[in-house]
């Protein structure tokens, strides 16, 4: 038998074809709504996981429609714009946690903390109504709203776990050369903690990009309907036609976003999601 | 710039030693004041952002939850206390979507904390491929999941799918069994949502110390002890952090059977539940009671985790710093 921790062909092995099967069941689901969104209407019923007919018809489709077109410029102004100012309005709060002393801190702290566990589909009834009271009912700001408020735990933890980490003498040495807090802010402090607003800003366009119940509760026209709710709607030109085409091929596009940030930024995902989840 | 980096010394520093601690203190106090006011400066956006939309709307759906209120028949709107509780609280649907929704929670975490484990420990030591097994890993956590709801729904359609060929040759239709349909709904959860588990219990196994393994190993430990003494006692916070987020998110189930039931054939969660009710009844007094309802339900088992591990819960001892 191996001696302890020591690399042998065989562990190797046997490394080798768990990996294997991780990334299999990883990427099958994956593969098959792939695999339906290449294949003819003729051979979309013939239970095949490699298509035998290849065609791009379904893409085509979906993009002449003008209706996924639409709500794909929706999900992408939305989760966007609410990127944007979660990120920001986390940033300011994330520094102020990680960096300063004051009371209220850990109220804070808690209640961020209670809305990363809050059940979404309780607010789905008040704001329901306020939003259609206030006209904001599907409109751009009607969800980027609950977005902004939903990403803010996140962009709270992860960003004020990398500031954390920020070798903060710079700041003091700043500070001795006259530089004001908001000057050391600025000019020492922001391009050190890039890094951790970029993967904060990564997991929160995700989660924007991924809702579902938000969009299609406080939804209701072209005018604001992101991608995956749009898709869910999707039926045939006609009633007898089977949608499952178009479905699929939406389906890739909305996820080409996902695996791109993935293959990019594996890294930053994995410490940001860690980071952030438990050291606060 | 230059002329401020040639500053004199402080007035204080010069002086004797009495005068020093008494000017050193009103010089902290003040500087404490401006400190805290910064923080509070900082943290009111976000904070503000986060009460307004979230506190305001649940006292509104406490109140809401108090009246006879269909959108369809506005004119009927009447505050009548209690009524709507009672009738949600006394019907099938309620208690058959809060079963669904606590069966789906418990298996889906149970296996999820399992696999999860023996994924992060994959993640953590293999020896080939770490990246790639990483990169794998987190395309079902970032997937949308109604992406990932279709392409089951469409692996298990007879006739379409690949699942359906494999399992039963395309005979029955899964989905449209209560039993196969709550099954596929707990797979697609778990394929989803086991990478994000494993991803919290990689933390954990990066604290366990590389020398207590080694030293277990010496005095003869095998892999499963070493595991359950050597890493488990080690791992315990992060598993008590992960076990608490899933069951949160897990009861909160929606996307996945608005795709794979609708609901249909008494499949629906709770969170399915009020969406029917509020957008396709357009009862806002039903809704917002079930709201209501489940928000407490919700607090009760974050009140029961926090309860029974104390500690180990995240926004307490560690927050602090």
């Amino acid at each position: 038998m191996a001696a302890f921790g020591e690399v042998t062909a065989g562990r190797k092995w046997r490394w080798g074809v768990l990996d294997a099967l991780v990334i299999a069941l990883a990427l099958v689901p994956v593969l098959w709504i792939v695999s339906l969104s290449f294949k003819t209407p003729q051979t979309l019923t013939d239970g095949r996981f490699i298509p035998r007919e290849w065609t791009l018809e379904n893409y085509r489709t979906i993009f002449t429609t003008g209706l996924f077109t639409r709500a794909l410029i929706n999900s992408i102004g939305i989760a966007l714009i609410a990127t944007a100012i979660a990120v920001l309005l986390g940033l300011l709060a994330a520094y102020a946690v990680a960096r300063l002393n004051f009371p209220g801190k850990r109220t804070l702290v808690a209640v961020s903390l209670l809305i990363a566990m809050f059940p979404q589909v309780s607010l789905v009834s008040p704001l329901f109504e306020i939003e259609r009271r206030l006209g904001l009912f599907d409109t751009w700001p009607g969800l980027i709203l609950p977005y902004i408020t939903f990403a803010l735990p996140l962009a709270i933890y992860t960003q004020s776990a990398f500031f954390r980490q920020i070798p903060w003498d710079l700041e003091k040495a700043a500070k001795m050369d006259g530089a004001t807090q908001g000057q050391a802010f600025r000019k020492v402090i922001a391009p050190l903690a890039a890094p951790g607003v970029v993967t904060s800003a990564i997991l929160v366009f995700i989660f924007c990009w991924n809702d579902f119940l938000f969009a299609v509760s406080l939804t209701s026209t072209e005018a604001s309907r992101t991608a995956p709710v749009a898709l869910s709607f999707f039926t045939g030109e006609s009633q007898f036609e089977d949608p499952t085409g178009s479905i699929s091929a939406a389906a890739v596009v909305i996820t080409i976003p996902i695996v791109i940030f993935v293959l990019l930024f594996q890294r930053r995902i994995v410490s940001g999601l860690t980071a952030g989840a438990v050291k606060g | 710039m230059t002329e401020e980096t040639y500053r004199p010394q402080p007035a204080a520093e010069a002086a004797p030693p009495a005068r020093r601690g008494r000017r050193g203190r009103r010089a902290l106090s003040a500087g404490r004041l401006a400190e805290w006011r910064l923080g509070w400066l900082l943290c009111a956006p976000a904070a503000l952002v986060m009460l307004i939309v979230t506190a305001y709307p649940i006292l509104y759906s406490i109140w809401l939850s108090l009246q006879r209120y269909d959108l369809r028949f506005p004119d009927d709107r009447e505050f009548v206390g209690l009524a709507n509780y009672a009738t949600v609280l006394t019907n099938g649907f309620w208690w058959n979507a809060f079963a669904v929704t606590v069966l789906i929670t418990v298996v889906s975490v149970a296996v999820e904390l399992v696999l999860g484990m023996g994924l992060a420990l994959i993640m953590h030591r293999t020896l080939v491929g770490r990246g790639l097994v990483r990169t794998a890993t987190l395309v079902p956590y970032g997937i949308v999941t109604v992406v990932a709801a279709f392409s089951w729904r469409y692996a298990w359609t007879p006739g379409t799918g690949y699942l359906a060929e494999l399992t039963t040759g395309g005979a029955t239709d899964p989905l449209t069994e209560r039993a196969s349909a709550l099954a596929i709904i707990i797979l697609a959860e778990i394929w989803k949502t086991t990478p994000f588990m494993a991803l919290l219990l990689m933390t954990g196994l990066a604290l366990v110390p590389e020398d207590l393994l080694k030293a277990a190993a010496v005095d003869g430990a095998g892999p499963w002890q070493r595991f359950v003494r050597v890493m488990l006692p080690v791992m315990k916070p992060a598993i008590l952090v992960a076990l608490l987020f899933r069951t949160l998110d897990a009861f909160r189930i929606f996307d996945h059977i608005f795709i794979l039931t609708g609901g249909a054939n008494e499949t629906s969660s709770v969170s399915m539940l009020t969406y029917t009710n509020l957008i396709q009844g357009l009862n806002l007094g039903i809704g917002s009671t079930l709201s209501v309802l489940i928000f407490i339900a919700v607090a009760i088992i974050a009140f029961l985790f926090v309860k029974l591990f104390g500690t180990a819960a995240p926004g307490s001892a560690q927050e602090a710093g």
